[in-house]
């Protein structure tokens, strides 16, 4: 039994850790208000994109001479897996979902002795992969010191991607981040950018438009591509840094009340035990007086 | 019919505009492109330049890059630098003439080269 002392240090300690998770709570939903707007803003973008892309697809005629960020190098044998994660803790099951996710599929892709490489971005999710995976991260991204995420980070990724592709270093690339549906409910997505995947659009969008291209198709693409790659990436951390704050929130908010649960129980233990001690005096007491 | 289109013009960050009008004028890679409404569908890319969008009075855009695709008469502009030239005061101009003079004997390659100089050319039309 411990004493009424450490009891009430007890209290005190989970109640001041109850005022950290609330704050935090505060501030997560906050962010998440702003992080969810942007999220929102930067859809139109990317979905406008890989429509363009869609129908320059449609209208190449020989896809030998496709360019090869579109259609893949033909090989399947080296994989770049970019895990995006975030940077801070205590946001729940944020960033173990995206590396559980990321973990299955290298350990698929090694399974199939295939080549693997992993990118990096953000500090949590590099640390819980480098215990097992260290040896295949060729490269780690932090933006730790960015408060808001620009287009020049993702672009930043997206070169280091493309540079990547043009030495030859990789087939396939997929890129792991968690899309934001709700507040409650993030999930871990894996995508695939490289080749562009483009048969769930062929089968949503019929219309089939004769463009005139200027300068010609193929210029186009190669100035589109590289574009679009940067462009799935800061999707992705859009939907990520959303998805963080919202995750965090959940958190802050079930840690808060599960403080509030555990404040609650500890009070009613040391008022059982202070009265425990007064009765024990008072029989002291009574007893004392009744042997006089 | 009217002889209106919609113009949009969209960022990686948000929707900077979204408007019906007459005639949009671009500045496409191979020169400056005037789009009406019942253009064909038309896709191209963009040298820095001057978007100019007329409807009631004239909106100008600078921009250095970007993407358009015109279609069932809506005309996209996907553009990561697009902005508003009434919003663009001197001394940031004057920063970024600064910066394009240096960039631009940096440049090795013949079409890097042209989309620099376009870029000062611009950028100093808008300073005067």
């Amino acid at each position: 039994m411990p004493s009424l002392d450490d009891l009430k240090k007890r209290i005190k300690s989970v109640k001041s850790t109850q005022k950290i998770t609330k704050a935090m709570k505060m501030v997560a939903a906050a962010k998440l208000r702003k992080a969810q707007e942007s999220a929102e803003k930067g859809r139109p973008y990317s979905q406008k994109m890989q429509n363009i892309i869609l129908n320059l697809t449609k209208s190449i005629n020989d896809p030998q001479n496709a360019p090869k960020l579109l259609v893949g190098t033909g090989e399947d044998k080296k994989y770049l897996c970019v895990v995006l994660t975030a940077d801070r803790g205590l946001c729940g099951g944020f960033n173990s979902n995206i590396c559980k996710l990321a973990k299955t599929n290298f350990k698929k892709i090694l399974g199939e002795r295939k080549e693997l490489n992993i990118i990096t971005v953000g500090s949590k999710g590099h640390d819980q992969i480098k215990r097992e995976y260290g040896k295949y991260v060729i490269k780690k991204f932090s933006f730790k010191d960015k408060k808001n995420i620009s287009f020049n980070e993702a672009d930043e990724i997206g070169k280091e991607i493309i540079s990547l592709f043009n030495q030859n270093k990789f087939d396939k690339c997929i890129i792991f981040y968690n899309n934001f549906k709700n507040v409650i409910t993030q999930i871990p997505q894996a995508q695939q950018i490289i080749p562009a995947e483009t048969k769930n659009l062929k089968e949503s969008n019929d219309e089939n438009f004769s463009y005139e291209f200027e300068p010609e198709e193929d210029e186009i693409l190669e100035d589109l591509l590289p574009k679009n790659i940067s462009t799935q990436v800061f999707k992705a951390l859009l939907e990520n840094a959303a998805s963080e704050q919202g995750s965090r929130m959940t958190a802050m908010d079930n840690a808060t009340r599960n403080a509030g649960d555990l404040v609650d129980k500890l009070t009613i233990d040391y008022n059982r035990s202070r009265q425990a001690s007064i009765t024990k005096e008072l029989i002291e007491i009574i007893s004392g007086a009744e042997s006089l | 019919m009217s002889d209106k289109f919609t113009v949009e013009i969209i960022s990686p960050d948000q929707t900077i505009l979204k408007q019906e009008t007459s005639e949009v004028v671009i500045p496409s890679f191979e020169g400056q492109m005037g789009i009406l409404n019942n253009h064909i569908p038309l896709i191209t890319f963009l040298r820095p330049g001057i978007i100019t969008i007329k409807a009631e009075g004239e909106k100008k855009y600078y921009v250095e890059e970007g993407t358009v695709e015109f279609s069932n008469n809506n005309l996209l502009i996907l553009t990561s630098t697009a902005k508003d030239v009434a919003n663009l005061d001197k001394s940031q101009i004057n920063d970024l003439i600064q910066k394009a003079e240096a960039n631009l004997n940096a440049q090795s390659t013949d079409k890097e080269r042209y989309v620099a100089s376009y870029k000062l050319e611009t950028l100093k039309e808008i300073s005067q």
